[in-house]
């Protein structure tokens, strides 16, 4: 009974998404109906893919086959936990979002593509994570991304803007083609479309592997895992907000859905090969480290936003790469725990990266700039924004009582519990990407110590940041529930866990609830109280009590607190260009990492008559993306050359073309009989 | 009960030594140097100093800077309050493992650095970016520092960890040289001491720590100077427990207790001695000498681990 509940409610879910996409172009004249429609719609989307997510992970789901699609091949829809956990991701940003949109949409002219697409790419999303079959999934997966391509070329009236939709489509498709080879390669073996087949059938280890790498490589792409990251940081910032919010929160958990669908579940850990594990830890180290270093170089808000996106993704790989070494050598119990952080970070990383997205888009709407050396000072003209924003920065920084914290510790300990596996190249990997977990956990810190410090705090740099506004009731509520839930996420993991338990039951067949304390959900204690515990609550209680006490004893009645001038080393005349700005901010960490960075600085010194009289001092740095430069320009440049070698052979008469079609005829034929 | 009224003594007895623990490292200093030198309590007579004073706010300070020195201070504390000095087997120890330990000090420097740039003075931001910039590079080192010792130990709660090496015959183990020398390298770095950070500097274009401080004044700089001696003195305990834990107190009675109060004592003399004799012996390194210092104890740290797993793993 209650597991078509849950399914019903994700097709509701889906059904109101439906809904807004074909009412959207009825109401082009009112926009304020269109608006209120696709805000409303939306959010009871996202509500209802919640509901179906929470009572899919409690009471198991269910499955339909749908009579669209193929004839000979309905449309196979099934909720299992895996599925039920990502739903609850998609639903709990998507839910926010819809409130946020209703206030940051209230300016935009042109409504209706928004309202068209947007629903289209939360349903290509959701029936991706609902899908049973490769068809359905395919179909829904380019759903997503062809919808997802409307939205970043939203603003299409600046040629950048299209050209990064169009690095995005590429690479999208480039992503497709290699996760439909996947499919095609376990398809081959099992014969049928369904995953019902394809979980049944032995493949064979080479053909596994075949699958494996071609599903890694496209779903990496999607997922923005370095060096396949490069549409990351061009197509999400200039997507509007609420859009890039969705997109570096939950699409790319989608790609994480799926490389967990076709590895963990329809080859299953019993295929798992060696090096698999190590291939994906090494992504995602590596991932972790460059997103970070990368980020912390840019001055464009979202851009640099989009940056840390691909570290977390890192971070999600870290611990999935754990579990599949750990599942591999036969300890099922820790690659659980591996997989359980992993999907904790997953959750994690789609609240607090909405959450910033949002609070960037607030700054962005209310000042109309995203370069952050403009801004400053913004805590005084939009405290909520700005509380809220420092929320989202610390869980990100992985600092308790936040949940960014919870599943980092989780991930640590799963690489610490781990034994040795054997193998030097196994051996120096585990710890090497614990190493590198938290080198980029401390740069994740400095980073958004330097994002807060220069957007919000100090002096405005510009007039338009000086006379910023708040945001409006919606956005203030859009923003509060993210923030609500990371703090929830991060002070009751023991209550959240058992729940997030059933995807390794159910891939797996072992559960790490009899080793977590169950008992009391103060403790989270993921394998024994005596190896490695952490409360959250008795922290923050012991912080709040301790803080309480000092500031009652050092409050005695009648102290007041004088303002006065900031002190100024006796300069009289300050000003807010003076201050440490992002490029400054980062600029030791440019200079110990010069080697990566390769960085190109230009300095112009105007002087008056003497060399010692300065008078004007102009200094330009800018940091390229290493993977764009020696990876994706080359390639570029090899295809353009290789159409210029192969142009002439357009131009032949139709006996070379009716030749072309011979020799092709033949080929085939040699190959497929 | 009782250990739950001992764990809370400890943890008092760490907050109200910090001042006088400094004292004595600044007293040693002067004594190496010929000089005479203020009396060990000096510290805690500034602070007491400080806190009568009134407060004074730059105008447009933010409510960051006013409730920075109270995150800084209690999550200090709070670190401070797990780390095991007298007694090993301590409840509230659970609370945090070394990996929250390390958080809680991350959650205190990410405050203080937003209250650096919360003034919008250039020496502020200046103290901000090279603090978190050094520390992002410390951190980690220290992690893997730790690590060595928790993969030994099969655990990352500091009890289980001590209780371990306790346990475990008295043998020269390659990996925990290397993750004591990291840790000392560290150490240094985090409680900002010479070669890497002056405490006694003002208005130094090398300053780091005290370029954060610069705005803050009465109350709420006894409260970030306090925490500041609770940093160094938890980062003293830490070494002890992780490397020379012999003589902590395995069970309460007053016998033992007393005993181990001597014995930590003398370690922790011996190594602010230590201390002091680096820090007159050594000049400070200049700013972008750092990050190699940095660079090699976290190469140190991370050849601990590579060395535990490939040598002392028996499977």
């Amino acid at each position: 009974m209650s597991a078509s509940f849950a399914l019903n409610a994700a097709l509701l879910a889906c059904l109101s998404v439906l809904i807004a996409t074909f009412a959207a172009p009825f109401f082009q004249a009112k926009h304020q109906i269109q608006r209120s429609l696709l805000c409303a719609l939306l959010a009871a989307s996202g509500l209802f893919a919640v509901i179906a997510g929470f009572s899919g992970l409690l009471s198991g789901g269910g499955s339909i086959a749908l009579p669209l699609g193929l004839p000979w091949l309905p449309m196979h829809l099934r909720l299992d936990a895996l599925g039920s956990f990502f739903l609850l991701v998609i639903g709990s940003l998507v839910l926010p979002v819809a409130i946020y949109s209703q206030g940051y949409l209230s300016h935009e002219k042109h409504l209706t593509p928004i309202a068209i697409f947007l629903p289209l790419f939360v349903l290509g999303m959701m029936g991706v994570v609902l899908s049973d079959d490769a068809f359905t999934f395919m179909l829904f997966w380019e759903l997503m991304s062809v919808s997802s391509y409307f939205l970043v070329t939203h603003e299409h009236r600046h040629p950048e803007n299209r050209k990064a939709g169009f690095i995005y489509l590429l690479m999208a498709h480039m992503a497709g083609l290699l996760i439909m080879g996947s499919f095609a390669t376990l398809y081959a073996a099992s014969g049928s479309f369904e995953f019902s087949a394809m979980r049944e059938v032995e493949i064979s280890p080479l053909w596994a592997s075949v699958a494996f790498l071609l599903a890694g490589f496209g779903f990496g792409t999607k997922a923005g895992v370095v060096p396949m990251h490069g549409w990351l940081p061009e197509a999400h910032p200039v997507a509007p907000s609420n859009v890039s919010a969705l997109m570096s929160g939950i699409m790319l958990k989608v790609a994480i859905f799926g490389f967990i669908r076709i590895t963990w579940d329809l080859m299953g850990s019993g295929d798992f090969q060696w090096w698999w594990g190590a291939l994906v830890l090494a992504a995602g180290s590596s991932s972790a480290v460059s997103g970070v270093l990368m980020a912390l170089q840019q001055h464009d808000l979202k851009r640099l936003l989009a940056y840390h996106s691909i570290e977390n993704i890192g971070i999600i790989l870290i611990g999935l790469g754990l579990g599949m070494l750990l599942a591999q050598t036969g300890h099922p119990m820790l690659a659980a725990l591996g997989l359980i952080a992993a999907l904790y970070h997953t959750i994690n990383h789609a609240l607090f990266k909405g959450l910033l997205f949002m609070g960037a888009g607030a700054v962005l709407h209310k000042t109309g700039t995203r370069n952050m050396e403009m801004m400053g000072g913004l805590i005084h003209r939009m405290p909520w924004t700005a509380a809220l924003f420092l929320v989202a920065c610390i869980s990100i920084s992985a600092l308790p009582p936040f949940n960014g914290f919870v599943s980092e510790w989780l991930t640590f300990q799963t690489a610490l519990m781990a034994p040795q596996l054997g193998g030097a190249l196994l051996t120096a990997i585990v710890p090497f990407s614990a190493a590198m977990l938290a080198l980029a956990g401390a740069l994740a810190a400095t980073c958004f110590v330097k994002v807060f410090g220069v957007v919000f705090l100090g002096h405005a740099r510009s007039d338009a940041v000086a006379n910023a506004k708040e945001i409006d009731g919606w956005m203030k509520v859009g923003m509060l529930i993210p923030a609500l839930c990371c703090l929830l996420l991060g002070l009751l993991p023991g209550l959240f866990i058992p729940l997030l338990d059933r995807v390794p039951q159910a891939l797996l067949h072992t559960s790490i609830l009899s080793s977590l304390n169950t008992a009391s959900w103060i403790w989270l204690t993921p394998i024994d109280a005596a190896h490695a515990s952490y409360s959250a609550p008795l922290s923050l209680i012991g912080m709040l009590v301790l803080g309480g006490l000092v500031f009652w004893w050092l409050h005695p009645k009648g102290t007041t607190i004088r303002r006065s001038k900031m002190w100024s080393c006796g300069n009289p005349h300050t000003h807010a260009r003076m201050q440490y700005n992002a490029t400054s901010f980062s600029q030791p960490l440019r200079r110990i990492f010069m080697g990566l960075y390769q960085p190109e600085e230009h300095e112009h010194i105007e002087r008056h008559q003497h060399k010692l009289l300065t008078t004007r001092v102009k200094y330009i740095v800018h940091v390229s993306d290493m993977a764009v430069k020696h990876l994706y320009q080359p390639i570029g440049h090899f295809t353009l050359w290789l159409a210029k070698m192969i142009r002439h052979e357009h131009q032949r008469g139709i006996h070379a073309y009716l030749a072309y079609t011979f020799a092709t005829v033949l080929f085939l034929l040699a190959v497929f009989t | 009960m009782t250990s739950f009224f001992f764990q809370l003594l400890q943890a008092l007895l760490m907050v109200v030594l910090a001042p006088i623990a400094a004292g004595f490292v600044a007293t040693t200093k002067a004594r190496l140097q010929n000089r005479c030198g203020a009396s060990i309590m000096q510290p805690w007579r500034d602070i007491r100093k400080l806190f009568s004073k009134e407060v004074v706010l730059a105008e447009h300070a933010s409510w960051i800077f006013r409730f920075t020195p109270y995150v800084v201070f209690t999550a200090t504390v709070m670190a401070a309050s797990v780390v095991p000095s007298l007694l090993l087997d301590t409840p509230l120890s659970l609370t945090a493992d070394v990996i929250a330990l390390v958080a809680l000090l991350a959650l205190a420097r990410f405050f203080l650095s937003l209250a650096g740039m919360d003034i919008g003075t250039a020496f502020g931001g200046m103290g901000a970016s090279r603090e978190m910039t050094f520390s992002a590079l410390a951190e980690p080192a220290m992690l893997m520092s730790v690590f060595v010792l928790s993969l030994g130990a099969h655990s990352t709660n500091l009890t289980t960890m001590i209780a371990h090496t306790l346990s475990t015959p008295l043998l020269i183990q390659p990996s925990i040289a290397f993750a004591l020398v990291a840790m000392l390298m560290i150490a240094i770095v985090e409680t900002g001491r010479i070669p890497i950070d002056n405490p006694t500097t003002h208005l130094e274009l090398t300053m780091i720590h005290e370029a954060m401080l610069l705005e803050y004044s009465g109350r709420h700089l006894a409260l970030m100077e306090w925490a500041s001696m609770v940093k160094l003195l938890l980062f003293a305990t830490l070494i002890i427990d992780l490397f020379f834990p012999w003589g902590i107190g395995g069970d309460v009675n007053l016998l033992t207790i007393g005993l181990a109060l001597a014995i930590w004592l003398a370690k922790l003399m011996v190594l602010f001695v230590v201390l002091a004799m680096i820090e007159i012996s050594i000049a400070k390194l200049r700013m972008f000498e750092v990050p190699q210092y940095l660079g090699t104890a976290f190469v140190l740290a991370f050849l601990g681990l590579i060395i535990h797993y490939m040598l002392e793993v028996t499977v």
